[in-house]
């Protein structure tokens, strides 16, 4: 066992990180909190003073909080998902012999290298743009009238661009993961007459569980704060996410006492989710 | 690898398998090409694309207008940099945590009374601000006074976790909105603000950390230290412990076991975290477009100013989002294999 | 060693005392990315020839990033630029609160376009320096007017446009009868219906400060943009901002376009605009018989921050680059067409520039039509045509496109989006402390 010698030399080790971390986490944290309870406009130095609870309150009131508060879960739910079917999917494919399986491993995992604020662009202008969009295109040849992706279906759109970026993380996980799975145990099963449905249902999922809960943990932490995505192809209007809301509120309001209010609510939110997380996938990672 | 699979399946694996592919990858292959269109044939859809009217003039107009150079070598500099120093704080923190575990607190107080103790200190800043009008902007040293009330308990408690909790709650740590940190930190990196002004005893008014790399590199470090922790954690702990309970048997010195047997074993891990980390603060966009206009100003500063432009603009487009995204993404190919091997988070056992 | 320390400084200090010459100054100038402003940058050799002692340093921004930027840098004193571009909803209000310098030794003051000068000025000083100035007009395609028998006048009301757009809408050939701002933002699809609203009647405050999103006036407003969009819009409108109704005019599918005046250039360059160019034509905004034209007004401007030590060199800049000098250079440079507009009396008295550029009359009288004093056919506490000259303005605009933008999009009806407006201005306008 460790020795108390090794002990401190841990404790010594780990401090760094851990002073940096809570510097990081306590100062702005502690200094939002002062802000959320401060009357405090960038625009206007006249307006000062203790404020109370009344930016909680006005965040609260503003017509797209509750909006914003279902597009950050459904935001999440929508990419895990996709990310997590598709991974699966993608993994189970990836894992098997056939030609070129390494040009296709790249070519699947490349749209993680992509930039998020680039990937936005690239699906709004020329992917799902209605009338110069390759999508569009694609529905005229059809014969079919252009649909106009970000503004009519603004959520889904965004889930798919983010679902785009991520999937590719997912597979990765899940195929390394497959790639640890005993082939001897899926012959096996094979020859006592289980089909490839059943193989995969009782024999590959179950050995997946673990990865899936990992790519949950990982993507939620990245999910709930999506921002570039959807700045850039500026439907904050229409689907934006409580992140976005409080951007909105400090940059295009210039309230910062709000925005602080509103930033405070987003992290009592993120901290409610990450118990859930941490109940559920923590308990499957320390086992 | 004795799998028997028909022909005709192994066929049918390999055009599902690169339709996949090419439906994934299609995006990418589309504004690459795109950005060697005239603007005109751009977006006259498909019958040009893959014929006529190639051109690298979007590239040399998107160089003229903003210079794509100092771009690359800044974003560079920035992951690059926030990468090292991220090795450096992570690798003893990991190690620390994957071979001398803490396995209970080491100060015995329950969780309520620690959350009695911080909320008390919360309290306790709040009233001492109260009859103050709330309002400290122009009293600095107070506002320092009532960060440490409240930071200090927190950072004891935090030091005192076991080592579970300790990652946890540095995991939690990213979870934070960054809208809601941004004024803070903006007003810690700004001259005049709450750091960089006239203290009194010494003026450090002409300083700033705002657009230069001195304040990027160590925020960009911190944004993803929680992330490359956990990985280089997870990787540790599959080292086998007997094989360092051997060294140690055998009489190693710590720095041996450090840099003989740790060491090499843990180099394939270090490696794709140094990898995940380098792509993550390549593509990070919020903290860079808001801290910095020129001097630190990364790629994706860069494509910032393509989001809204003037006209016709598809060609133009793609080839600054070419530009931007293709060093990481050569980087990316060439380093797959690398990644993939360090990309399980403990999730493969 | 201290005594050394001072002696190295003051040896430092003398030395930049016996050259002044050769101290060189660094302006770090916060633009927009637009092509206006990018054409400057690439002139600015001009400007240091004249001055070796001054050396500019550009950061070029996108519009709504610039804002941000500019906005947070000045309210907590950053001081990381010297020259701002800055627009004229922030330019009275900041030099108000004492945050810019004002500007004293602009070349031929007098010659400044009046209605761009007063928006920039208060109490008779000017505080930011017009780089270019803009109102909005008609754009339309002549050809698809004749192919029609239809034919624009020169100053429309509401009822000819929508007739028209509709007539003109071709979906099988891509054709929109009309195209307008649709993205959210107070400078965007704002813009638009906050001009057409004053058209046509409409207002955003009563004299005591009230919203008045609750009228009839902002219903017909309203109803009337969604329906016509419906009709005759392009599909996604709801995403288009001005550069985006620039591609798709620039690409022949508008048969009308209602924006800036400053789109004239990139619709009537040859070069830019290769598919419409000599096709195109320009008529006043429309208005609706109540005295009031659905025409903004807007410039874009150069100021000096309080606090930066560099206000001498950088006043000797903004002189530069807002002169008649400048103009000329860019038309000999550029070609007359591209000379930025909008800001000097004497360019639309010459010659050169109206033969040069076809939207130099349309320009001017729809600058001189727009009064920012009174924007309203009702009268309101406020001055600025496409705004409300006060900070809370970009917050409140920006909510109200927003919601603006999601009717449009079909996400909401008309009357949801006015009545979620009318709350949320009350609410914050209480907030703010004007409404008692």
């Amino acid at each position: 066992m460790a020795t108390r010698q090794g002990q401190a030399l841990g404790r010594l080790a780990l401090a760094p990180s851990v002073i940096a971390l809570s510097t990081w986490s306590i100062v702005p944290l502690a200094l939002a909190i002062y802000f959320a309870f401060l009357r405090y406009r960038l625009d206007n130095p006249d307006y000062s003073g203790f404020a109370g609870w009344s930016n909680f309150y006005y965040f609260m009131i503003d017509p797209f909080f509750v909006r914003d508060l279902f597009n950050t879960f459904a935001l999440v739910f929508n990419v895990l998902a996709m990310t997590v079917i598709g991974g699966v999917l993608f993994a189970v494919l990836l894992d098997r012999p056939f030609w070129g399986r390494g040009v296709v491993r790249v070519l699947v995992i490349s749209p993680f290298f992509i930039m998020p604020t680039v990937s936005a662009l690239v699906w709004k202008n020329l992917m799902m743009h209605p009338v110069y969009g390759l999508l569009a295109e694609v529905w005229r040849w059809f014969g079919a009238k252009p649909f106009d992706w970000f503004g009519s279906a603004p959520l889904t759109s965004v889930s798919i661009v983010v679902g785009w970026q991520w999937l590719p993380f997912a597979t990765l996980i899940l195929l390394t993961a497959m790639q640890s799975l005993d082939e001897e145990q899926k012959d096996a099963a094979a020859m006592d007459g289980a089909g490839p449905l059943n193989v995969f249902r009782y024999i590959t999922l179950p050995h997946l569980m673990r990865p899936i809960t990992v790519v949950i943990l990982i993507e939620t932490i990245f999910l709930l704060n999506v921002f570039a995505e959807i700045k850039v192809t500026s439907v904050g209007g229409f689907a934006g996410n409580l992140t976005y809301l409080v951007f909105s509120q400090l940059n295009d309001a210039n309230d910062v006492g709000e925005a602080a209010a509103g930033g405070l609510i987003a992290v009592l939110l993120a901290n409610i989710v990450s118990v859930f997380l941490v109940r559920i996938v923590g308990r499957n990672l320390e086992a | 690898m004795a799998r028997k699979t028909s022909v005709a399946a192994s066929a049918a694996t390999t055009i599902v398998a690169w339709a996949f592919g090419l439906l994934m990858f299609f995006p990418i292959l589309w504004t690459a090409l795109a950005a060697f269109k005239t603007e005109a044939n751009a977006y006259t859809m498909p019958q040009t694309l893959f014929s006529s009217g190639w051109t690298f003039e979007n590239f040399g107009i998107v160089q003229e207008r903003s210079d794509y150079f100092r771009y690359v070598f800044n974003t560079v500099v920035i992951s690059f940099g926030s990468t090292f120093l991220g090795i450096l704080f992570a690798v003893p923190a990991a190690w620390s945590m994957a071979f001398q575990p803490i396995a209970a607190p080491t100060v015995k107080l329950s969780g309520k009374v620690w959350a009695l103790i911080i909320l008390g200190a919360v309290a306790l800043a709040a009233v001492i601000l109260l009859p103050l009008g709330w309002d400290i902007s122009d009293r600095p040293l107070l506002a320092i006074v009532l960060l440490l009330l409240v930071g200090v308990p927190f950072g004891v408690w935090i030091y005192t976790r076991r080592t579970g909790d300790t990652l946890l709650w540095m995991l939690s740590t990213k979870m934070m909105p960054p809208a809601g940190a941004l004024i803070p930190i903006y007003l810690i990196f700004n001259r005049n603000g709450l750091v960089f002004r006239d203290w009194g005893f010494v003026n450090l008014s002409d300083y700033t950390l705002m657009d230069s790399f001195w304040g990027m590199v160590p925020l960009m470090m911190l944004l993803n230290l929680p992330i490359v922790i956990w990985m280089l954690y997870t990787y540790f702990k599959e080292i086998p412990f007997e094989i360092l309970e051997a060294a140690r048997m055998d009489g190693a010195s710590l720095w041996n076991e450090l840099t003989r047997v740790l060491t090499p074993m843990a180099l394939p891990g270090i490696a794709s975290t140094v990898l995940l980390n380098i792509i993550l603060a390549w593509n990070e966009a919020f903290w860079t477009l808001n801290l910095t206009n020129k001097y630190a100003a990364p790629l994706s500063f860069f494509i910032s100013e393509y989001s809204s432009p003037e006209g016709q603009f598809w060609a133009k487009l793609s080839a600054a989002s070419t530009m931007a995204i293709a060093p990481i993404l050569v980087l990316g190919w060439f380093s797959q294999r690398q990644l993939v091997r360090g990309l399980t988070f403990g999730a493969v056992k | 060693m201290k005594v050394s320390v001072k002696a190295l400084l003051g040896a430092v200090a003398l030395s930049s005392f016996a050259l002044p010459a050769y101290a060189e100054t660094t302006l770090t100038v916060a633009t927009v990315n637009n092509g206006d402003m990018i054409t400057m940058q690439k002139l600015t050799d001009d400007f240091t020839k004249a001055n070796p002692d001054i050396k500019v340093n550009w950061v070029t921004l996108e519009e709504n990033d610039l804002r941000q930027k500019v906005t947070k840098d000045i309210s907590t004193k950053g001081g990381q630029y010297d020259i701002l571009t800055i627009g004229t909803n922030e330019t009275p209000i900041w030099g108000k609160k004492g945050w810019l310098v004002p500007l004293t030794s602009i070349d031929k003051v007098d010659d400044l376009l009046p209605p761009i000068r007063a928006g920039l000025s208060v109490d008779g000083k000017l505080y930011a320096s017009p780089f270019y100035g803009e109102s909005s007009f008609v754009m339309y395609r002549k050809d698809l007017f004749d192919k029609a028998g239809l034919k624009m006048p020169e100053a429309p009301t509401w009822d000819f446009i929508a007739d028209a757009a509709r007539k003109l809408t071709d979906r099988s050939t891509g054709v929109n009868g009309i195209c307008l701002r649709g993205k959210a933002g107070w400078g965007e699809n704002m813009a638009f219906l906050d001009a057409t609203a004053n058209s046509m009647g409409a207002r955003w405050f009563d004299e005591k400060w009230n919203p008045q999103f609750d009228t009839p006036e902002w219903k017909k407003t309203l109803t009337f943009y969604l329906d016509l969009m419906k009709d005759a819009g392009p599909a996604g409108a709801s995403g288009n901002g001005f550069s985006e109704n620039l591609a798709l005019f620039q690409s022949g599918k508008c048969a009308m376009w209602i924006d800036a005046t400053s789109a004239g250039a990139h619709v009537s360059d040859p070069k830019e605009a290769p598919m419409v160019a000599d096709k195109v034509g320009f008529a006043l905004a429309p208005d609706s018989g109540l005295g009031k034209r659905g025409n903004w007004l807007w410039s874009w401007a150069l100021g000096i921050p309080a606090g930066t030590k560099n206000a001498a060199a950088a006043e000797k800049f903004i002189d530069w680059a807002t002169s008649q000098h400048y103009l000329e250079l860019v038309a000999s440079q550029k070609g007359w067409v591209a000379v930025p507009p909008g800001t000097r009396t004497s360019l639309y008295a010459n010659p050169e520039y109206q033969k040069g550029a076809p939207f130099a009359k349309a320009t001017i009288d729809s600058i001189n039509s727009a009064d920012p004093n009174h924007p309203t056919v009702k009268p309101v506490p406020y001055t600025g045509v496409q705004f409300v000259a006060i900070p809370e303005f970009q917050g409140l605009g920006t909510k109200v496109g927003e919601l603006f933008s999601a009717a449009l999009a079909g996400q909401m009806s008309a009357d949801d989006a006015l009545k979620q407006s009318q709350d949320y201005v009350k609410t914050q306008m209480t907030k703010a402390g004007y409404i008692k």
